[in-house]
C-alpha cells in the first residue's frame, strides 16, 4: 500500500517560486492581503467553502463545490501543480482563488471564490492568481472558463480575453478564453494592483485568519 | 385648505427581495405604516399607488385596485400615480389635495417597485424611456449619459470636482450604516474609491465622469405613509408631522432645449411653491432628503432648492455642513445612493425617512431637535419635480 501510495502522490514537477504578498486598498479603505496559501491551510479552507456547496443564488454551489474538490485534491496529493492564494481582510478571510500548472507554459485558472461580497474582492484575487502564474511562475498562457453570466463578463469581457474554441478547459465547461502574456501585460495597469512589501502588522492580521460569518 | 398630518408610517427594506412579490411588498409595507397610525376615528377612504414600472416588469397593471382588494381595504377609492421617479412624490401631492380638500379624511399612499430580477441594461433601457423620444432616447441617451454629461458641465461651470462627487457616496454610504432599512450597508473610502491606484478596479467609470459609486442602486422595496385632517391627528398619541407645503413643476422634457441645463428650475419651482405654501424658508430647514440618484444630483438640488448658493453646494459639502451633525444634513437615510431606488417607492420613502426624523425615532442617525424637514422627488431628468416640506410638532 506503502508503494501504491508514494506512486499515487503528486506535487509540483515544473519549477515552482512562492508568492510574495501584496496589500490592495479596498471601497470601505481597508487593506486585502493576498498571499498564497499553505498546504496545511487547506481544511481551515474547506470548512469556509463549504456552507456555500449548498447555495444555488449567484452560482455559489457550482463554483464552491468545485473549488472544494480542487483544494481538497491538492491538500491530499492528487492534484499536482496547484497553487491557492488567500485574501484576508482585518483577519478575516475574504476570499480564495486557485489555479494550476498544466506544464511549465500553460496554465489552467480554476476557481474564484469571494467571501466577502461587494467589495471587488473578486476582481483583486482574480488578478493576483493571474499575476502568480504569468509573472512569478512564468506561463505563456492562462486557459479560463466561466461557469456563470458573471464570471463571463468578469473575466472575459472585462479582461478581453481571446477564445481558444480548438481546446477544452479541464473543468469541461464552454469555449476556453486565453490570457496570454501579451495580454496580461497590455491589460495589467488597469486590473493588477497592490502594494509590497506588506507591513509587518498587516502580515500579523494575515497569518491565521478567521472564517467570515456565513451570508448569502 | 385643511392641514395634513402624517399619523402612519412604515416601509419594508430596500434592496433585493427574490422570494417576494410586488404586491408582497406593497402589502408589507402597508400594513408597517397602518399598524404606525394605532387606532384612529375613521377608515382608509382612497389608496394612492406610485409605481413606475409595475406594468412593464412584474405585469400587473391596475396595482392600485390589486393593493386596495389586499388590503381589505374595499370600497376605497384607489389610482396609480405614475411619474417616472418623482411617482412617490405625486402620490403623496394627490394624496395631500384629497384630504386638504376635504373630500377624503385618512388616505394611505403606498410606492413600490420590484427590478432586481431583470438585467440591468433592460432596466436602463426601461428608465431611458422617460427621455425625450425623437430628441434623446432615439440617440442612445440613458440616464446614466444624462447624468454623464450633466456633471461634466457642472464640474467645468462650477468647479465641482470628482472628490466632491465622491464625498456625497461616502457621506451617504456612512449614513445608510445607520439605517436598517437601508439597501447597501458598506462603508467606503475616498482613499478606497477614488484616490488610490485601486480606484480603477473597485470604483469604475460607468459614463464619465461618474464612477460606480457616484450612480445609485437598482432595488426593490415599498415604502407607505397614512395622512389625514389635522383635527384627527391631535386626537393620537403620536408627535405631530404634518405637510406643511407641497409643490411641483416641470421643466423641458429634452435637457439640451433649457436655456441653461446646469439650471434644474422644476427644483426651483416647486421648491419655492413649498415653502411659500409652508410660510417657510429655506432656512429654517433641519433635515433634508434630496434626491440623488447621481452624486452630482445632491449638490445641484441643495443648491436650486435654496440651501445653498448656485454653484456653492460642493463648497458646503467641503466643510461638512451636509453631513450628519452639520449645519443642513443632507440624506440621512443614505439618500437614493445607498439607501436604494425602488423607483416608486423612492419618493414616499424620503417622507418616511423625514417622519421618523420629527418625531425622534431615527435612532444613531437622529438629527438633534429636528423640526421642519423638505425633501424633492426628483422626476426624468428634472423635468418633473415634487418638492414637500414638513413641519413637526
Amino acid at each position: 500500500m506503502d508503494d501504491v501510495e508514494s506512486f499515487l502522490k503528486v506535487d509540483w514537477d515544473v519549477p515552482y517560486k512562492e508568492y510574495t504578498p501584496k496589500a490592495i486598498t479596498l471601497p470601505s479603505g481597508e487593506k486585502l492581503v493576498i498571499r498564497e496559501a499553505k498546504r496545511e491551510e487547506v481544511p481551515l479552507l474547506l470548512k469556509a467553502i463549504m456552507p456555500y456547496i449548498t447555495v444555488e443564488k449567484d452560482y455559489y454551489d457550482i463554483v464552491a463545490a468545485r473549488q472544494y474538490a480542487e483544494l481538497l485534491g491538492w491538500y491530499r496529493y492528487r492534484v499536482r501543480n496547484e497553487f491557492a492564494l488567500i485574501g484576508v481582510v482585518n483577519g478575516e478571510l475574504a476570499g480564495i482563488v486557485n489555479n494550476r500548472a498544466y506544464d511549465q507554459k500553460l496554465h489552467i485558472s480554476l476557481h474564484t471564490m469571494a467571501l466577502k461580497r461587494g467589495a471587488r474582492v473578486g476582481a483583486h484575487l482574480f488578478a493576483a492568481k493571474q499575476e502568480n502564474s504569468i509573472e512569478n511562475l512564468g506561463a505563456e498562457e492562462i486557459l479560463v472558463t466561466a461557469e456563470s453570466p458573471i464570471g463571463f463578463r468578469r473575466w472575459m469581457l472585462e479582461w478581453e480575453l481571446e477564445p481558444r474554441p480548438n481546446l477544452q478547459h479541464e473543468l469541461g465547461g464552454v469555449t476556453p478564453y486565453a490570457i496570454t502574456r501579451d495580454n496580461y501585460f497590455k491589460v495589467k495597469p488597469t486590473k493588477v494592483f497592490g502594494e509590497r512589501p506588506v507591513s509587518e502588522e498587516l502580515m500579523k492580521q494575515a497569518a491565521n485568519p478567521k472564517i467570515i460569518k456565513f451570508e448569502v | 385648505m385643511r392641514e395634513v398630518a402624517i399619523i402612519g408610517c412604515g416601509m419594508t427594506k430596500f434592496g433585493r427581495h427574490d422570494n417576494e412579490t410586488l404586491m408582497d411588498l406593497l402589502v408589507e409595507s402597508s400594513l408597517k405604516a397602518i399598524d404606525d397610525c394605532g387606532s384612529f376615528d375613521g377608515d382608509i377612504e382612497s389608496v394612492y399607488v406610485s409605481s413606475m414600472l409595475a406594468g412593464e416588469l412584474n405585469r400587473q397593471t391596475a396595482i392600485a385596485t390589486a393593493l386596495t382588494d389586499q388590503l381589505g381595504l374595499i370600497p376605497a377609492a384607489a389610482d396609480r400615480i405614475e411619474n417616472g421617479p418623482a411617482s412617490g412624490g405625486s402620490a403623496i401631492k394627490t394624496g395631500f389635495m384629497a384630504v386638504a380638500s376635504g373630500m377624503y379624511d385618512v388616505v394611505l399612499v403606498t410606492g413600490g417597485e420590484k427590478m432586481r430580477h431583470v438585467t440591468g441594461d433592460r432596466i436602463t433601457d426601461l428608465v431611458a424611456t422617460m427621455t425625450h423620444p425623437s430628441g434623446e432616447y432615439i440617440h442612445g441617451v440613458t440616464l446614466p449619459s444624462l447624468a454623464a454629461m450633466f456633471a461634466r458641465l457642472y464640474m467645468s461651470t462650477y468647479g465641482v470636482t470628482s472628490e466632491d462627487m465622491a464625498r456625497v457616496a461616502v457621506k451617504n454610504h456612512s449614513n445608510a450604516l445607520m439605517n436598517p432599512y437601508a439597501h447597501i450597508h458598506s462603508k467606503i473610502a475616498l482613499e478606497g474609491i477614488l484616490l488610490s491606484r485601486e480606484a480603477e478596479i473597485n470604483n469604475p467609470v460607468i459614463a464619465d465622469p461618474l464612477r460606480l459609486y457616484d450612480l445609485c442602486p437598482i432595488s426593490d422595496g415599498a415604502a407607505s405613509i397614512v395622512m389625514c385632517n389635522y383635527e384627527t391627528a391631535k386626537k393620537l398619541s403620536k408627535p405631530i408631522v404634518k405637510i406643511a407645503g407641497c409643490g411641483q413643476a416641470t421643466d423641458t422634457l429634452a435637457v439640451h432645449e433649457r436655456e441653461d441645463p446646469t439650471m434644474l428650475k422644476a427644483v426651483k419651482g416647486a421648491s419655492k411653491k413649498a415653502f411659500q405654501m409652508a410660510g417657510l424658508t429655506p432656512g429654517d430647514i433641519d433635515v433634508a432628503e434630496l434626491h440623488d440618484a447621481f452624486t452630482i444630483l445632491e449638490i445641484a438640488e441643495s443648491e436650486d432648492a435654496g440651501f445653498f448658493e448656485k454653484g456653492k453646494g460642493h463648497i458646503a459639502l467641503r466643510n461638512g455642513e451636509t453631513s450628519l451633525g452639520g449645519k443642513l444634513p443632507i440624506n440621512t437615510s443614505g439618500g437614493l445612493k445607498a439607501r436604494g431606488h425602488p423607483v416608486g417607492a423612492t419618493g414616499v420613502s424620503q417622507v418616511v425617512e423625514l417622519t421618523w426624523q420629527l418625531r425622534g425615532e431615527a435612532r444613531d442617525r437622529q438629527v438633534k431637535n429636528a423640526k421642519k424637514a423638505f425633501c424633492c422627488n426628483f422626476g426624468g431628468f428634472g423635468n418633473n419635480v415634487t418638492a414637500l416640506v414638513l413641519s413637526g410638532e
